[in-house]
């Protein structure tokens, strides 16, 4: 036992004070998470606008928390979401349910579907944390066209081979988006820190 | 199953003597190492499953012939030593004595076989499974899943076909995915006889499609075609409805009854949040084997489509909404007074449940005090009532015809019974006697239809109305034969009782088979003027005392009105009021009277499902649940009870009998049928103690019975010259021909079979008319216009014209004002198209 011992534990304090801050000044100054971070979901689009879900509830196949719901529809020569037969008719995603797991990412046949890295997935209203289809959908790049309309780039096959000669012929930012070809993926990096900058 | 102990063995093994002899007629075998002993002619991928070994396989199917089409059964056999060259085919090798079969399980070489036959099978396969309806419960996606091989060799483009192609309005074709198994050729073949799609090009164009004639293509125009897309192995065939609906895992699955048709087919119903995807056929091998009719599998749109929810009550003249206690105690107030005033009749329609009819068949006698009730939403003969007096007891004795004895029957005839139209499931049980055991088929009826040509059967001419006198042509009948009258036999005096009268003289079995589900189990349940629940007679005291008893209530003991007395007796003023449960006014046989009449009631009360003719003349409209959304049992013309539970849940729709009994109470009386195992439970109690089950129909009240007058009319018609001569009408129902439970189905109502008129060679000659010409036929009320068909005179009677029973939504009897067997007259149309013509 030492006189000093009533006092020590200000030192600890103390000491802190001159050691690099390991905690965020959120929400003024949220950090960027990880680039792999599993945040929300966001269903992306061809290079021309339309969708790359065809409906075929994989997703919903593979989700362990039942969070999501899916309902195919057929694809008319009038009324065209996506390439091919099907397209996602109804897609809600619950964040209630879900457990971030990115079993969907890795279901999903046409990668339709991929996360993005907002994480502000918190609200007092569980009517609100359902996200429907228009607020999973990735928003319409420049040179995209919003659905339904008819195929732009070539047969329905076209899509899926040529998908990233498509997308670099479309001028469009291949070298943002990186090599995998989606728009979505020049989401992941900015969709949080977007978010950051307008509540600034 | 006869299974040797004994491992598989060595030759020592073998020539030990304690083996179990085999019986006469079978042989022994060994499949991977075990001993069997199996039937001569049985094969070999049958025998496996005995011994719970599974073959994988596409092509077959154990009510198909064997065929061979897709080789993925193959095997290592061994005879008397010697191995078979090849991998067999086990679908199609039968068994033989001293046969050794080695599956996948223990040959390298089938193994290897199987597995290549399966990356061959998906050479061409566009391996679409993610847009893909068969997608999750395909026996191609399951198998390539467990035992295929990760990838494919070719290098080449795959074969293309133009993604799906309407083979029919209902049925979807897609070729690239089609394994070329030939299950959906066979069935229509061998079991439908409709052979519309099949094999078509050679080599690697070979594909599955439809003809074409000079007027285009030819639809795959049967009314089993929904049977195809359920045994197709791939997901080549789908259907237009169903097309990109649900996955199998969204299905919640019940077993349900279809409300169809009287032969209680079962069948499982896929809801997905509280809506019906699809319906699939139910293996139910003593009734519909695997198969059900379109109408069953597709037309159920109706539970979804324009429903009432909530009571209504007309206050001054409107019907407004009204909560189910205000309707209730309306209808309750209504019904006293009309009853105290002139008396109230139920017409109850022929589609409820037996739980539902006997709700009704009380609520008639002890909350009504009457007997006016009628579950014959047609038309129906008191000669009818007569005739299920005596017939109904035979339904619970051990005579009563079932399935298989239609199947081991070496004759069966058909009286005014259309099988195909009128009660398909009995259709193709026929048709697999007929194929299986050369059961002659003999029709008495105006004309040879398809259906009677796809039986193999034999046309006993007779006019209608005079079926009664063509049953002497028939060939001497004994016990072993069967004769199925239907429905339409009320139509014709004195036919039932001929009919019955026939089948008792010659000891032949007679079943009644009546078009709607709820027929059979209405008469049983009491929903007629003449009968008490068990099938007992109003007019027997001592069955009314046995009724009292159970009921705690008097039950009237003058006979009722039937349907049509009471909508006279409507119109006339001597009834007050009427309840009526589900019936379409254009199915009754004077609509326009109906209608008069609910107008002429004081008091008229609906129960319905959706707004009708009926809710816009009633006084209190109060909603009931659709099958699918209430338990209860059917009875089918075998008089089997086929009870289901609710396919949708909590709907929170109520059945008629809780309906009824409500009013009851509100009433002062207490049916006990406020839920459906209450009002079977008592319907069965009562039945016990009072049916008294028959072996053999009672003697009739008249001898041999003919329709002189028809006679008569035939005669004075021979000596009007040929060409100004009326026709007689013949008409019938089709099985779809846009009734209620057909509505938004559109892709179901355009495999409907198109409207025409049919007429012999010679009457079409006298009237210079030729194939496909429009022709009139006019009555006293109308005409009606529709293409000719002509059939030889050798297949039907030349002074007969038929229609089908109701075009464009019109029963074709209230179109021309002329019954069946009355005399219109038929001339080629005036050139301009006229409404009614063709669609």
């Amino acid at each position: 036992m030492s006189f000093l011992d009533p006092v020590k534990g200000f030192g600890v304090t103390f000491a802190t004070m001159f050691k690099p801050v390991v905690t965020d000044d959120y929400p003024r100054k949220p950090a960027a998470p990880a680039t792999r971070y599993h945040g929300r979901h966001q269903l992306n689009r061809h290079p021309d606008g339309l969708e790359k879900c065809v409906g075929c509830e994989l997703c919903a196949w593979a989700c362990p928390a039942d969070a999501i719901f899916v309902e195919g529809a057929d694809n008319t020569e009038q009324e065209r979401y996506s390439p091919g037969e099907r397209y996602g008719k109804n897609y809600q995603i619950n964040y209630l349910r879900c457990i971030g797991c990115g079993l969907c990412i890795e279901a999903c046949p046409t990668r339709a579907l991929s996360m993005t890295n907002e994480y502000e997935l918190a609200d007092d209203d569980r009517q609100r944390l359902i996200y429907t289809k228009d607020m999973l959908l990735a928003p319409l790049q420049p040179g995209m066209e919003a659905p339904p309309h008819p195929l732009r780039l070539g047969d329905s096959k076209d899509y899926y081979a040529r998908g990233p000669e498509l997308l670099a012929q479309q001028g469009s930012g291949p070298a943002e988006s990186g090599a995998a070809g989606e728009p979505g993926a020049a989401g992941q990096q900015g969709t949080a820190g977007q978010r950051q900058e307008g509540d600034a | 199953m006869t299974l040797a102990n004994k491992p598989a063995s060595g030759p020592d093994n073998a020539a030990e003597p304690e083996q179990p002899p085999v019986p006469e007629g079978h042989v022994r075998l060994t499949i991977d190492g075990i001993e069997v002993i199996a039937p001569k002619g049985e094969l070999v991928i049958r025998a496996a499953e005995r011994l719970g070994i599974a073959i994988p396989r596409f092509c077959d199917h154990p009510l198909l012939e064997p065929v061979g089409a897709c080789r993925q059964c193959l095997v290592e056999v061994e005879m008397g030593g010697k191995p078979m060259p090849k991998p067999q085919a086990s679908c199609t090798q039968t068994v033989a004595d001293g046969m050794v079969v080695k599956t996948q399980l223990t040959s390298p070489v089938a193994e290897k076989a199987q597995r290549g036959n399966l990356e061959f099978l998906l050479l061409n396969h566009p391996l679409d499974c993610p847009v893909c309806d068969k997608g999750g419960e395909c026996p191609l996606q399951n198998q390539t899943m467990a035992d295929g091989s990760a990838s494919s060799r070719l290098i080449d483009e795959k074969r293309l076909f133009e993604k799906p192609i309407a083979i029919s309005t209902e049925i979807l074709l897609d070729r690239e995915r089609c394994v070329l198994c030939q299950r959906c050729t066979r069935f229509s073949d061998q079991i439908a006889g409709d052979k519309f799609i099949d094999l078509l090009e050679r080599g690697s164009g070979q594909q599955i499609g439809i003809g074409v004639d000079a007027a285009g293509e030819v639809p795959f125009q049967s009314y089993f075609s929904g049977n195809t897309i359920q045994i197709c192995p791939v997901g080549a065939l789908t259907s237009a409805d169903y097309r990109f609906r649900a996955r199998p895992f969204d299905l919640v699955s019940s077993r349900s009854v279809c409300e169809h048709c009287a032969g209680g087919d079962a069948v499982r119903t896929d809801h997905r949040r509280g809506e019906i995807m699809r319906r699939l056929a139910w293996n139910d091998p003593e009734v519909n084997e695997e198969w059900i009719s379109d109408k069953c599998r597709f037309a159920f749109t109706y539970v979804t489509t324009d429903r009432l929810t909530t009571p209504l009550v007309r206050r001054d003249g409107v019907l407004a909404p009204a909560s189910w206690t205000d309707a209730v105690t309306a209808a309750a107030a209504g019904l006293e007074k009309a009853r105290d005033a002139r008396g109230v009749g139920v017409l109850a329609g022929g589609r409820l449940t037996a739980s539902d009819a006997y709700a009704y068949a009380k609520f008639a006698r002890v909350a009504l005090r009457s007997n006016d009730i009628d579950f014959r939403a047609r038309y129906g003969s008191d000669e009818e009532l007569a005739f299920l007096a005596g017939y109904l007891p035979t339904l619970t004795g051990p005579n009563a015809v079932r399935y298989a004895d239609l199947e081991s029957a070496p004759t069966v005839v058909l009286v005014a019974f259309e099988p195909e139209e009128e009660s398909p499931t009995v259709f193709l049980r026929l048709r697999k006697a007929v194929r299986k055991n050369g059961t002659a088929v003999h029709a008495v009826a105006p004309l040879r239809s398809r259906g009677l040509g796809k039986l193999s059967g034999t046309l006993v001419k007779a006019l209608p109305g005079d079926e009664a006198g063509a049953l002497d042509q028939l060939p001497e009948l004994d016990e072993t034969a069967i004769v199925l009258v239907g429905e339409r036999a009320a139509q014709s005096p004195g036919l039932l009782t001929a009919v019955a009268e026939l089948a008792r003289r010659r000891g032949a079995r007679l079943a009644w088979i009546p078009r709607r589900a709820g027929e059979v189990g209405s008469a049983l349940a009491g929903a007629a003027p003449t009968l008490l629940p068990g099938g007992r007679l109003v007019a027997d005291p001592a069955a009314r005392e046995e009724l009292e008893k159970h009921w705690g209530a008097p039950v009237p003991d003058r006979p009722g009105r039937n349907g049509e007395q009471i909508i006279d007796a409507l119109v006339g003023g001597e009834l007050s009021g009427v309840v009526v449960g589900g019936v379409d006014p254009g199915d009754l046989p004077d609509p326009a009277k109906a209608l008069a009449a609910l107008e002429a009631a004081d008091f008229v009360v609906s129960l319905e499902q959706r707004l009708t003719a009926v809710t816009d003349r009633a006084d209190v409209v109060l909603p009931i649940a659709a099958v699918p959304e209430k338990s209860g049992a059917f009875v089918d013309w075998e008089g089997r009870v086929r009870p289901f539970d609710a396919a949708l849940g909590k709907t929170g729709a109520m059945e008629d009998g809780r309906v009824l009994d409500t009013i009851g109470v509100e009433m002062d009386v207490d049916l006990y049928t406020q839920s459906a195992l209450a009002a079977q439970t008592e319907l069965e109690r009562v039945w016990r103690a009072i049916a008294r089950p028959a072996q053999a129909l009672p003697a009739g009240r008249h001898e041999g019975v003919l329709a002189k007058g028809a006679e008569a009319v035939r005669q004075l018609l021979d000596k009007l010259p040929g060409r100004h001569r009326g026709l007689t009408l013949a008409s019938w129902r089709m099985l779809l021909d846009g009734g209620t439970l057909l509505i938004g189905e559109p892709h179901l109502a355009g495999t409907a079979k198109p409207d025409v008129v049919l007429l012999a060679a010679g009457a079409a000659a006298e009237r210079g008319i030729e194939a496909g010409q429009q022709v009139s036929v006019t009555g006293p009320a109308g005409s009606l216009t529709l293409p000719a068909q002509i059939l030889p005179d050798t297949e039907m009677l030349t002074d007969v014209v038929w229609l089908p029973g109701r075009v464009d939504g019109v029963s074709t009897s209230v179109r021309l004002g002329a019954t069946v067997g009355a005399q219109v007259h038929v001339e080629p149309a005036a050139q301009q198209a006229q409404p009614g013509g063709p669609r």
